[in-house]
């Protein structure tokens, strides 16, 4: 047994911490222990005490680890192994040792709590235990590689993942059940009947994951001492030297593989999110408040400055978008002005030129380029003293805007004496966009206005990775435009369907021949010539349900330009109505 | 909102003409804004008025210090174009020479403010040499035919300005003509002879003086220009000089080796180039500091630490006057907005008669300042009674406090400048410190501001230099601070300009009665002294006995020198005082560096990690103080998210981070529905994170 652990430890390392929680779940379950449950919850409400006083749980830890070094004495070596691997752990870790500090403790309480419950545990978990068995390999094919450094890795990343996810799942433990019951009903099915033979083998592998755990907590507990006291006295220089290679060294960056698509969780749409944000009340509203009230006290002395030649820039976190509005409402009313949503997709240096020669000097003439645009824009504007105009622009370091030429273009705008801008800037690296010279087109003046509130119209154009994509309204056009068509076109529409859906994983799928498709509807007796089909893609393509590409070798690609969740669930409302 | 759409990113605003054309007058800003404005009427006239003052005085300094560089520059320009004249006389036998003049201008660095030079250059050139002036950027000629079109259209434009506008309809069908040379010069050959006929309608101009005026092209970035296109315009227009008289003016920003580094040499022995130093951008600065602050003609004046952000801002970040001038304006507009007794801040007579109106409020402004307290608490106690109870005893306390205020500003430039005057030529510079090769004026300003620079180890051994210059050395100086005093009108100091008058007769007399006795010349200057500084008179008094003890006797050049420097220790004991000790300085003195800085220099960068990582900063409630790199669970969200995703290296893992994120915040609510919408809030979050 020691050895067969020595050998595998590198692998073992990782798995435990899956595999403790794993176990911390179902003793849950199974006892519906009450008395834990009250521990838990005490343990929730004691965390911002925690937070608040470091030294003393650190303490706490320290006695559990010599505790625990007895029970575990058996493993030694392993022990100082683990220590090994837990300064390690430790030198990876940033100055901001928030997260890592908070969750090795969890961790080590979690392990203690173990600690007093082993046997039962493994005379009573029969049904749990296969899933930790089947849960080693799981995890353990994903770290395959071993070397030290990124054993390291996985290391930490599983600390940060696995520990968050698994209090989780005990907060939420009727979810979890649904959201484990499919990940593991095949494994359980499985090793079922094993059980009963395989039981020695399992109390032993329990007896190994509980070594294991006292060894995490060993590790964790090095981990919570050294961070918040050692770590600030240590050579600053030397550490940021180490850090620097660590961020950029060549070897690849490990993640935890762990994706969207295995959360299980159904997609939520656009509309349902939006219902879910508004129910959020915001905190801080008062303070946020009265940070707002403060700027809105500068508005005036915006419009001095702004009317003495200086432009005004506003710089700092959140969205600026409702104080520039509220400016504009309060001192803009009896002024022309123009507002720019730079972080609008479309926006462009001739769109904002346009506006103004249009809709602002009433220009109906066309120009040759943007640069003759300019010329007479400020030709009108020298010409014209009495002529004002604000140009408001949200995100002037947006995608469209940052270009060099538009800097340009707009600083120009700005330097004139009857042009006055108000922009706003959120990138980190905003103010590289200019050099000397357009700085002193614009001739900035820099406003702090950090609001805290949310980017939420800026980034209404951009779609999130959780939230539904294109939502319902593609499933919803495809069933109308195909309720309305032939029994036979339909057909001919879930042939495409499905064989898109077939090459969804191909990458270099690029659609289906017309020979092929051809060949497939005869084949289901869909078409019975070349000219009937193409007389019904055209009427597809009229309703943009696909798309054709010429191929490099001359042959047309169909194609559905619709992502394949909307397609699957489009098969399955055809299906369930026919 | 009003001004969000899925169709369209520009929304166009125009009130209603008929019912208010009226802008709102700019002063109504300067008074709304404050709640207490006290004579912000006043304030903001006063403002303007200073402002354009100093104004029209940087231009009329940018005026004069180009004045010499284009003087030369023209002299070059009708030299080398004469020449061309005598060249075209008889030019089938002169064809060989091949050589465009050519003037290099070194500008320096501060290329923000070149344009400004170009423009008034291409003035003063279209004035007195040509009408052909053009001006060309690298970024408008990426190629030979973009250069060739640029200068052929603004060529033309030139001409426009000069003859009627009876050609302009040819012009715009010739826009699209593809240019060469050739046309080029046979376009030159048909203006300049068209415009002979007409030679009495041009005679206004002084170009008239030539039959054919020269073109002018400046090309203003010469760095940036790709070496093919200068290369091949330089080849191509050398062939056509005798029927195409072209001058190049080169705007070198860094040093005149870069020509023959961007041309090879064939190209480069075409040129006849001449070298122009334009003045350094730091003289620049130091004669603008010195026209616009260390004078009374204008009552602002700078604390140290503006200064120092200012000057800070010009040597490290740009090098440009236009900044530093608009970094002034700045300052000058905070200063009388945010001060409301900076009503005070004119002439003196101007400023008394103010004083005489004043309100209750403001008199209650001038008893809460710092340094007036500090003043009324040195007074005998009725008179502290009086200041703090009696408005006209005040306000008359007041007039004198401010006319002390300018006579020290008086007295306190003359001896920095003595000072200067005495301590420039010094070995080491011992009281300048950012430049070694010059030692300026500003610096010696700074340090002056910033502490007693007489408690200062460089100005002790400054000091100490000075009692080793020999005699030629002292005479020099002293002959400078003469004409310093001297053209001063100031009472309080003419008694220190006869002093320095009777040192120099002495020194010079020095030769002529070197034979004679000490005892007397010394005791009569001791007297001299007497009358003068108590203070100076003990000290001197003691050194002489020290040394009679010590050493030998000196020779009177030495007791002389000595008596020299410890008078101008006394002058600066005197009269270098800080700006601080001086009561009601704040109505003069601009002080808030921070604010400036904050709107001149900002750090976007910093002030989002502070927002991110410290939300107590802004947000003042008690639950978000914490210690040092821990965040409570109950900061905004992006906070924590952005606290977690420090926690990892280059890249997240989505799923971890939204994980993480609801442990940190479910911990805080304990369990319920909320975890749901907190994650998913988290994932906004994420998306604005990648805004950033």
């Amino acid at each position: 047994m020691m050895s067969k652990l020595e050998s595998e430890e590198d692998k073992m390392l990782e798995v435990q911490f899956v595999g403790d929680d794993d176990v911390l779940n179902h003793i849950l379950d199974r006892e519906g222990g009450a008395k834990i449950k009250k521990e838990r919850a005490q343990l929730l409400v004691n965390t911002k005490k925690i937070i608040k006083k470091p030294e003393y749980d650190l303490e706490e830890d320290d006695q559990e680890v010599l505790k625990d070094q007895n029970y575990v004495e058996v493993l030694g070596r392993h022990v100082q192994e683990s220590l090994k691997n837990g300064s390690a752990t430790d030198g990876g870790n940033k100055v901001y040792s928030f997260q890592t500090r908070k969750h090795p403790e969890k961790m080590a309480k979690l392990a203690s709590e173990l600690a007093k419950t082993p046997r039962k545990s493994v005379s009573s978990n029969l049904k749990s235990d296969p899933e930790i068995t089947i849960d080693i390999p799981q995890c353990s094919k994903g770290h395959s590689a071993s070397d030290t450094v990124q054993l390291k890795n996985n290391d930490k990343s599983e600390f940060l993942s696995t520990a968050p996810r698994g209090l989780r799942k005990r907060l939420i433990v009727p979810r979890f059940h649904s959201d484990s019951e499919s990940e593991y009903s095949a494994s359980n099915s499985e090793d079922d009947e094993g059980v009963a033979q395989e039981y020695e083998e399992d109390t032993n592998e329990v007896i190994l994951s509980e070594q294991i755990q006292a060894q995490n907590r060993v590790v964790a507990a090095p981990v919570c001492k050294e961070t918040p006291s050692k770590k600030m006295k240590r050579d600053k220089t030397s550490d940021l030297v180490e850090e620097y290679f660590e961020a950029h060294s060549s070897s690849k960056v490990l993640t935890s593989d762990r994706t969207l698509q295995k959360l299980k969780r159904a997609k939520l749409d656009q509309q349902t999110l939006h219902n879910l944000l508004s129910k959020v009340s915001p905190s801080f509203s008062a303070e946020l408040k009265q940070l707002n009230q403060q700027y809105e006290q500068l508005f005036h002395k915006w419009m001095l400055q702004l009317h003495l030649g200086f432009n005004i820039v506003l710089y700092g976190l959140g969205s600026k978008r409702d104080l520039l509005e509220r400016f504009r409402t309060t001192m803009l009313q009896d002024c022309i002005h123009v507002v720019i949503n730079g972080f609008f997709p479309g926006i462009s240096v001739k769109s904002i030129l346009n506006s103004i020669t249009e809709e602002v000097l009433n220009h109906m003439g066309t120009f040759r380029s943007v640069l003759d645009q300019l010329d007479w824009i400020v030709n009108k504007f020298k010409e014209e003293s009495s002529l004002e105009l604000f140009l408001l622009i949200h995100n002037l370091d947006s995608q469209m805007l940052r270009g060099d030429k538009s800097q340009q273009i707009i600083g120009q705008l700005s330097s004139l004496r009857n042009i006055y801008l108000i922009a706003s800037i959120d990138h980190l690296n905003a103010p590289l966009m200019w050099d000397h010279a357009k700085q002193s087109l614009y001739n900035w003046l820099w406003y702090e206005t950090t609001t805290y509130s949310h980017y939420t119209e800026e980034t209404s154009y951009e779609n999130s990775l959780l939230v539904k994509q294109s939502g319902s309204l593609p499933l919803s056009s495809l069933t109308h435009v195909l309720r309305s068509l032939t029994p036979n076109a339909r057909g001919i529409f879930r042939l495409l369907i499905k064989y898109q859906l077939d090459n969804q994983d191909n990458p270099s799928y690029i659609g289906l021949s017309f020979q092929d498709f051809y060949q497939q509807c005869r084949e289901a007796f869909l078409v019975n010539s070349d000219l009937t089909l193409r007389a019904q893609l055209t009427e597809f393509r009229d309703h943009k349900l696909i798309r054709t590409k010429k191929g490099t070798d001359g042959v047309e690609y169909l194609l559905i330009p619709v992502d394949s969740g909307t397609l699957t669930d489009f098969l399955e409302k055809e299906e369930e109505e026919f | 909102m009003a001004t969000s759409s899925v169709s369209k990113g520009c929304f166009v605003f125009k009130p209603d003409f008929k019912k208010r054309k009226i802008s709102v007058p700019i002063e109504d800003y300067f008074n709304k804004g404050k709640n207490e404005s006290e004579d912000s009427k006043l304030r903001f006239e006063t403002y303007q008025l200073i402002w354009q003052q100093m104004k029209s005085e940087t231009e009329r300094l940018q005026e004069e210090l180009n004045k010499n560089l284009f003087d030369s520059l023209i002299e070059f320009l009708q030299k080398s174009h004469s020449g061309f004249q005598k060249n075209s006389r008889d030019w089938g036998c002169q064809i060989k020479l091949r050589e465009i003049p050519t003037a290099a201008l070194v500008l320096g660095v501060n290329v923000t403010d070149h344009d400004l030079t170009f423009r008034s250059l291409t003035e003063v050139l279209q004035n007195n040499v040509t009408p052909y002036v053009v001006s060309l950027q690298a970024k408008d000629c990426p190629d030979m035919k973009h250069f060739l079109q640029k200068l052929a259209s603004q060529l033309m434009d030139c001409n426009v300005g000069v003859q009627s506008k009876e050609k302009e309809n040819v012009q715009v069908t010739q826009k699209k003509i593809h240019y060469s040379m050739d046309s080029l010069s046979t376009w030159y050959m048909n203006v300049t002879q068209k415009t002979d006929p007409k030679m009495p309608r041009k005679k206004r101009t002084p170009s008239s003086q030539w039959q054919s005026p020269p073109v002018v092209l400046i090309l203003k970035d010469m760095e940036s220009f790709t070496t093919k296109v200068l290369q091949d315009f330089i080849i191509i227009s050398s062939q056509h000089l005798h029927e195409f008289p072209l001058i190049l003016i080169f705007g070198i920003a860094t040093s005149p080796i870069v020509i023959h580094r961007l041309l090879p040499h064939a190209v480069s022995s075409l040129l006849c180039i001449e070298l122009f130093q334009s003045l350094s951008c730091k003289e620049h600065l130091t004669t603008v500091l010195d026209k616009l602050l260390l004078t009374t003609q204008f009552p602002f004046k700078l604390s140290d630490k503006v200064l120092q952000v200012l000057t800070n801002i010009f040597l490290y970040h740009d090098f440009s006057i236009q900044n530093f001038i608009k970094g002034l304006q700045l300052s000058l507009l905070e200063h009388f907005y945010s001060q409301p007794l900076s009503v005070l801040c004119c002439n003196l007579p101007e400023a008394k008669r103010r004083i005489n109106f004043l309100s209750d409020n403001q008199c209650e402004n001038i008893r809460r300042l710092p340094s007036f307290r500090r003043y009324v608490e040195k007074q005998a106690s009725e008179k502290q009674v009086a200041l703090l109870t009696n408005e006209r005893f005040l306000k008359e306390e007041t007039q004198s406090l401010i006319e002390n205020l300018h006579v020290y500003h008086a007295n306190y430039f003359l001896v920095l400048r003595c000072l200067h005057q005495f301590t420039s030529s010094l070995p080491k510079y011992p009281l300048g410190r950012q430049c070694a090769v010059h030692f300026q004026i500003r610096e010696l300003y700074c340090t002056c501001l910033e502490k007693s620079i007489w408690d200062s180890e460089e100005y002790a051994s400054a000091l100490q230099l000075l009692r080793m210059l020999a005699k030629d050395e002292l005479m020099a100086m002293l002959q400078e601070c003469f004409k310093v005093f001297k053209y001063s009108s100031e009472k309080q100091l003419g008694n220190t300009a006869k002093r320095i008058e009777e040192f120099l007769a002495q020194f010079q007399s020095l030769d002529a009665e070197a034979k004679e006795e000490e005892e007397d010349t010394s005791e009569s200057q001791s007297k001299g002294l007497q009358k003068t500084d108590l203070y100076h008179l003990q000290k001197s008094l003691l050194e002489m006995k020290e040394l009679r003890r010590t050493s030998k006797r000196q020779t009177k050049f030495e007791v002389l020198r000595e008596q020299l420097v410890s008078f101008i220790h006394s002058l600066v004991r005197e009269y270098l005082l800080l700006p601080d000790t001086q009561p009601l300085h704040e109505v003069l003195y601009f002080s808030a560096a921070h604010t400036l800085r904050q709107h001149l220099n900002a750090a976007p960068r910093i002030a989002l990690h502070t927002a991110l990582n410290n939300p107590y900063y802004y947000l003042k409630n008690e639950a978000l103080r914490s210690e040092e790199g821990c965040i409570p669970n109950v900061a905004p969200d992006i906070c924590i998210a952005y606290k977690l995703h420090l926690e990892c290296s280059r890249l997240i893992n989505l799923v971890d981070w939204s994980e993480a994120f609801a442990t940190v915040v479910t911990a805080a609510e304990k369990m319920d529905a909320n975890s749901v919408t907190s994650e998913e809030r988290n994932e906004i979050i994420h998306l604005q994170c990648s805004v950033y």
